[in-house]
């Protein structure tokens, strides 16, 4: 069970207290947009071997979605950060490329 | 025969006996025994029958790896099948049973399959009931159910209480023997938070049973001197009786407290199950010695030869007088000194190494006993005890040099670390050919959030199984005898003939043999996983802890690959088994899930109510009176609601508050409907969509002020419906000004629903409540009856309505008084039923009925309720996919049947011809069905294809028993067409 | 809502427990007022200097004059205060923030009260909720799950936890502290 820090608290919580929000950074596709754009909004998911980026509620706290990148093989942490930041933040990338030199980037 | 020696035993109290029951006879054993040793005490070996072949069984094992002794423990409502014996410490009236034979444990009809051995071989079960089905289902699932499991399940509810705990600490150590001390005395010297647990009641491991030296003081002293010092320090907590079962994903660690099971009855809890955090944890958890691989050696008397020693020098109980001891190893010659030391007589050692002279040997030696080196067990003769071994050399196919009697065989083959817990979350074993054993590999650990290591291994575990190397692992002074290498011995004899191999049990627990193994390999069993399941070796409530390595090495040795290519099967939590009782917790009875009331929960209890759950609320079915069955009283309230006035507690319904400059423009995302054009004062009913274009959630939206909307949600959704506005406003249009607040609880809502409910109000008086001062959809706030009080002026049911909400601590207070003033207008209260069923006389929807997340609001005739003016909102898009705009999507219709009566709920209208499946086609579905006491006629509604154009037309229902029933397609709103009477 | 008291009753009506090896209560009638707004705006701490108080930082609860105010999340605070003037508090504060954007809401009734006396009263809690009690300070909030219900609770005395739930779930969260305060279950 894992544990993540809500970057508005700063406290440490366990999964328990956290309401999963599945792949972040999706972009919303509304009226006017192709099937295609839809589709990959609505249905498509990265499920990668490695790192992933996720929405996670701090919902037995303060209630507020944050996000968190998170390898899915290892479950090291790199970070959690604010749900308004429409991309990784370039020094969370940074640590990530620095610890998986592998790494073929979040998009 | 096993004695109770006459002086000794370092656990025992023998001031304090204490009495206890098995199999229906009272025995006497003393404090500090484990129903094992007082067992063994009493002289008995024979104390179960193993599960497939039901052979007599005896003691194994000292401690949690004993495989055999599983007894019914307790009895009523405190019996627990399947409880070792090793690991239960006796108690005062203690209740025991052996288990898996009939009629008794001495005359035993299922050892017929004994017999039978060769009818029974691996995969037995898988071949045979594969026969056919028929077979399976009349012949064989009966006898195997008769057969399954060991101990009998109890049939009354668990007296006891069992807790969780949470607990956080930089180090917990799994182990309280030498390596573990050593470990968190080094932890809590660095001033870290330490829990040290240790799964038996007593410290300190096998040290002070196997002799040597730490800091110039003899294990048991410097075990007595560091639990001082430890118990010293405020930031260690030490705790016995504690199991941890199991290492998690970010040090999530499982710890098991067997709080009170040694004082049943004492008020205290029985389990407690801690959840731990810990930063990292010390895996002391020591080894496990290994059975060797002989025939006959799972006849009582047949033991490890370190739980030979632990029962002389913890127990005073000596399994028998005369001891032969069969090893691969130096540590085994402990035993025969024990044994000697207690006074009892050592036949032989026979070693199979090809020498044995190590100082332990010597040691033996030169007290008189004969060491037989080359040499080991053909066969051991006896049938419930031992009486004699066979002998033969090592390098034999079990040819007979000589036969000597004895009533004990301890045997040794050598040390497993019990890595378990290391493995649990990831961590790797590598295999150390030259001790030939698994041991943690220190490069690959289970690793943490921050790749930090959350498991390390220390002592035996770590493959240190001596004194001298723990010592030297831990960088104390310390140490024991010098031991030669011990010589890897997996059959014995090494060319043992197939009839020997016939009876030389690998897993005593699941009775599987090394023929069974060897077997699986010819039959193409090449993975240790799938031979595991095959033969079932290691499986159960021992999960292989004596039998793992021996049955891999087997499986190579037949596969004839080195034991590493063969791999180690995967270790699971727990380590041993844990109770459900732990699991629970405290969930159970009241408190099994929270339950939702709201204030008015108390007077529909006293009323005679009868509960509908409604997510974790309970809400009011209906209210039967004396002689009323639910029937009755559902028709009775609604026939008054409609001729006088009604009473419904309406507080669950959920209610966010959402407000901000940009409100209007959020709501109009969030609803089909338009919302921001909502004028102030006034009410409207609004429809929400995923984004996905599924109808998810109804309810009344209310305009508060300029920038303050109030929404009704439907009872279960008040929670998610919140969440879901909070997502979309904190991840997706986080720079609109907007807040909302979930007050469903802040307000009890009572709706006053009938042609008298308005003469109701105005007996309470306060306000005014006329058609002109508070129209149809609208509110209004005021004083009613001495209530501060907000009323909308919406209805659900059809008729003249008035929703007021209170302050909910008032709630029962108003609720009261309406049912009080409203005698005098026949005001009964009426519960969800009669509220259904009205809705459905007007042809109402009601999400979950008429909604299962695969319908669109265009299906159920909604699309009055969707804007066409709004560029977006959530599920626009969807709306328009292929499927969605599809004209022959099922759509929303009344139903009525010929005959009058009620469609069964959820029945299918079925069309002419079959699908490609071969299945009769369907063209609609019931999704709401009732009984219309007003109408006096089954009505319902259904999604029908093209339903809306075939008004008129009979459709079939087939229902159970080959009845079909017809129905016609009617309009959905049966009651009130012109909609007059609400609005009034 | 008017001033009126009609017949209010708190979720449990005060019930208290003194038969266990801490003391578990239900405090009764509280004031509670739920506010969301830019919690670093002037207008808002000078609004909270009016009622005796401060704007919190992050998780801290401040306590002053028998009000308090606590950090809810981060636009978020919940003022604690007398049940009766709840209402008054509730005004006074939009009046102070009707230039702003900020939600005030009287949440009095929503809620219910407890509090956990006694030198053990660490370990009751400690079986219910995920926290690590050695490590919460006096002053500080901390929302969390007491079992299968939302709790927020601090440290309200030397040897008292105040725990806040849902009014609707009032009577299992009282079942929990009941149990798990139980003589015999202390945590040695």
């Amino acid at each position: 069970m894992l544990t993540l820090t809500c970057p508005y608290c700063g406290v440490t919580v366990e999964e328990t207290e956290l309401y999963p929000g599945g792949e972040a950074h999706l972009k919303r596709f509304g009226p006017g947009s192709t099937d295609a754009e839809f589709e990959s909004y609505m249905f498509a998911r990265k499920n990668p071997k490695g790192v992933h980026f996720e929405r996670w509620r701090h919902a037995y706290g303060c209630g507020k979605w944050f996000l968190a990148a998170r390898d899915t093989v290892t479950w090291e942490v790199f970070g959690t950060y604010s749900a308004q930041t429409p991309e990784p933040p370039a020094a969370l990338v940074a640590t990530i490329k620095q610890k998986r030199p592998g790494w073929e980037g979040w998009k | 025969m096993s004695q109770r020696l006459a002086k000794g035993g370092r656990l025992i109290d023998r001031t304090k006996p204490l009495t206890f029951t098995f199999n229906s006879t009272r025995y006497t054993g003393f404090a500090g025994d484990t129903l094992a040793s007082a067992l063994l005490g009493t002289g008995k070996s024979l104390l179960g029958r193993s599960f497939k072949y039901h052979r007599p069984r005896g003691l194994v094992a000292s401690g949690v790896e004993e495989p055999n002794v599983l007894v019914n423990l307790g009895e009523g409502d405190r019996l627990e099948p399947d409880q070792r014996a090793t690991t239960t410490e006796l108690f005062d009236g203690a209740v025991a049973a052996s288990q898996n034979h009939w009629p008794s444990l001495a005359f035993d009809v299922g050892a017929i399959n004994d017999y039978a051995y060769r009818m029974f071989p691996a995969g037995f079960y898988y071949k045979t009931f594969m026969v056919s089905t028929w077979a399976w289902h009349k012949i064989f699932e009966p006898i195997v159910r008769q057969a399954a499991g060991l101990g009998a399940a109890p049939r009354r509810a668990d007296p006891d209480r069992y807790e969780q705990a949470y607990a956080y600490c930089d180090v917990l150590v799994a182990g309280g023997g030498v390596a573990g001390l050593m470990a968190a005395l080094k932890a809590a010297k660095e001033g870290k938070r330490v829990i040290l647990a240790e799964q038996t009641a007593h410290w300190g491991g096998r040290a002070p049973v196997d002799g040597g030296e730490i800091e110039g003081m003899a294990p048991e002293a410097w075990v007595k001197k560091t639990l001082e010092v430890l118990g010293a320090m405020d930031n260690v907590r030490l705790m016995t009786r504690t199991m941890v079962a199991g290492v998690h994903d970010h040090g999530y660690v499982i710890v098991y407290e067997r709080v009170a099971d040694h004082t049943p009855g004492d008020d205290r809890p029985r389990h407690r199950l801690w959840r731990v955090r810990a930063g990292v944890t010390k895996v002391a958890t020591g080894a496990i010695e290994r059975p060797l691989a002989f025939a006959g050696n799972d006849i009582p008397g047949v033991m490890l030869a370190s739980a030979v020693r632990d029962y002389i020098v913890n127990w005073a109980v000596s399994p028998g007088e005369e001891i032969i001891v069969v090893t691969n190893n130096d540590d085994a010659y402990r035993t025969a000194l024990a044994a000697l030391k207690a006074g009892l007589k050592v036949i032989a050692v026979l070693d199979a190494r090809p020498t044995a002279n190590g100082p332990l040997a010597e040691a033996v030696k030169a007290k008189g006993v004969r060491v037989m080196p080359g040499h080991a067990v053909s066969k051991v003769r006896g049938k419930s005890k031992v009486v004699a071994v066979e002998i033969c050399k090592q390098e034999s196919a079990g040819e007979v040099v000589e036969v000597l009697g004895c009533d004990v065989v301890a045997m040794s083959g050598g040390w497993s670390p019990v890595v378990h817990l290391y493995s649990h979350a990831g961590g790797k074993v590598l295999w150390d050919e030259a001790a030939a054993m698994f041991r943690p590999d220190p490069a690959r650990p289970p690793t943490g959030d921050k790749a930090q290591p959350i498991a390390e291994v220390v002592g035996a575990a770590n493959g240190a199984l001596t004194l001298t190397a723990l010592c030297a692992e831990a960088g104390l002074a310390g140490g024991a005898e010098a031991e030669a290498p011990l010589a890897p011995v997996w059959v014995m004899p090494a060319k043992a003939k197939d009839k020997l191999k016939f009876k030389a049990f690998l897993d005593f627990q699941n009775d599987v043999k090394v023929s069974d193994v060897q077997l699986a390999a010819r039959e193409g069993y090449a993975s240790v996983e799938h031979t595991k399941r095959y033969t079932t070796l290691g499986m159960a409530t021992d999960q292989g802890k004596l039998s793992n390595i021996n049955g891999l090495a087997v499986l190579s040795e037949a596969l004839g690959q080195p034991i590493p290519q063969t791999g180690t099967t995967t270790f699971r939590p727990p380590y041993t088994p844990i109770s459900f009782g732990a699991i629970t917790g405290e969930a159970r009875g009241e408190i099994f899930q929270p339950l939702r009331k709201t204030p008015m929960h108390g007077w529909h209890e006293t009323h005679g109510v009868h509960w509908e759950p409604v997510g974790l609320w309970r809400r009011p079915y209906t209210y039967p009176r004396a002689g009323e069955g639910h029937r009755d009283s559902v028709n009775r309230e609604i026939v008054n609601t409609r001729t006088n006035v009604g009473l419904l507690d309406a507080s669950t319904l959920g209610k966010i508050v959402v407000n901000g400059p940009d409100a209007g423009k959020f709501l109009d995302m969030m609803y089909t409907n338009m919302m921001s054009t909502l004028p102030v004062g006034k009410c409207r009913y609004g429809l929400m969509c995923s984004d996905n274009g599924f109808l998810i959630d109804d309810g009344v939206v209310v305009r508060l002020s300029e920038d303050t909307w109030l929404c009704h949600t439907t009872s279960g959704g008040a929670d998610h419906i919140h969440a879901h506005m909070e997502d979309w406003l904190q991840c997706e249009w986080w720079d609109w000004k907007v807040y909302t607040a979930n007050l469903t609880e802040e307000y009890a809502q009572i709706a006053v629903v009938g042609p008298k409910a308005r003469m109701l109000l105005e007996k309470l008086g306060g306000m005014d409540v006329s058609k002109e001062a508070l129209p149809f959809m609208t509110f209004k706030e005021g004083e009613l009856g001495g209530f501060p009080v907000r009323i909308y002026r919406i209805s659900f049911s059809g008729e003249l309505s008035y929703e007021i909400a209170v302050p909910a601590n008032m709630g029962l207070a108003l609720w009261e008084k309406l049912n009080e003033a409203g005698a005098a207008f026949s005001a009964m209260p009426y519960g969800t039923e009669a509220l259904h069923v009205m809705r459905a006389e007007k042809g109402f929807i009601m999400i979950g009925d008429e909604t299962d997340g695969t319908v669109i609001p265009q299906d159920l005739g909604l699309g009055w309720a969707i804007s066409k003016k709004k560029e977006d909102y959530l599920g626009k898009r969807a709306q328009a996919r292929v499927h969605m705009t599809d004209p022959d999507r099922w759509t929303l219709v009344g139903l009525e049947t010929l005959d009058g009566s009620v469609l069964p709920d959820g029945v299918y209208a079925v069309d002419e011809g079959v699908n490609e499946n071969n299945q009769r086609k369907v063209q609609g579905r019931v999704t709401s069905t009732y009984y219309s006491p007003v109408l006096n006629k089954g009505i319902a509604m259904g999604l029908v294809k093209h339903g809306p154009s075939r008004m008129g037309e009979v459709l079939d229902f087939p229902a159970d028993n080959g009845v079909v029933i017809k129905a016609r397609i009617c309009d959905p709103v049966f009651y009130d067409k012109a909609g007059e009477k609400a609005d009034v | 809502m008017s001033e009126m008291m009609t017949g209010a009753v708190s979720p449990l009506n005060g019930k208290t427990i003194a038969t266990g090896f801490a003391t578990v209560a239900e405090v009764g009638l509280k004031g509670m007022v739920s506010l969301r707004a830019d919690l670093g705006s002037k207008a808002l701490a000078k609004a909270l200097k009016a009622l005796g108080l401060k704007t919190p930082a992050p998780r801290e609860i401040v306590t002053e004059g028998g009000r308090s105010v606590a950090w809810m999340s981060p636009d978020e605070l919940l003022v604690l205060c007398g049940y009766a003037e709840a209402a008054g508090v509730a005004t006074d504060l939009e009046k102070a923030l009707a230039k702003e954007h900020a939600l005030v809401a009287n949440v009095s009734d929503a809620r219910a009260m407890f509090t956990v006396a006694g030198a053990r009263a660490d370990e009751v809690l400690m079986k219910l909720c995920p926290v690590d009690f050695a490590a919460l300070k006096p002053g500080e909030m901390r929302r969390t799950r007491s079992a299968q219900v939302a709790a927020a609770l601090w440290r309200s005395g030397p040897e008292e936890l105040s725990l806040i739930c849902f009014r609707s779930v009032a009577g299992y969260v009282m079942g929990l502290l009941e149990v798990s305060s139980r003589k015999g279950g202390e945590i040695s």
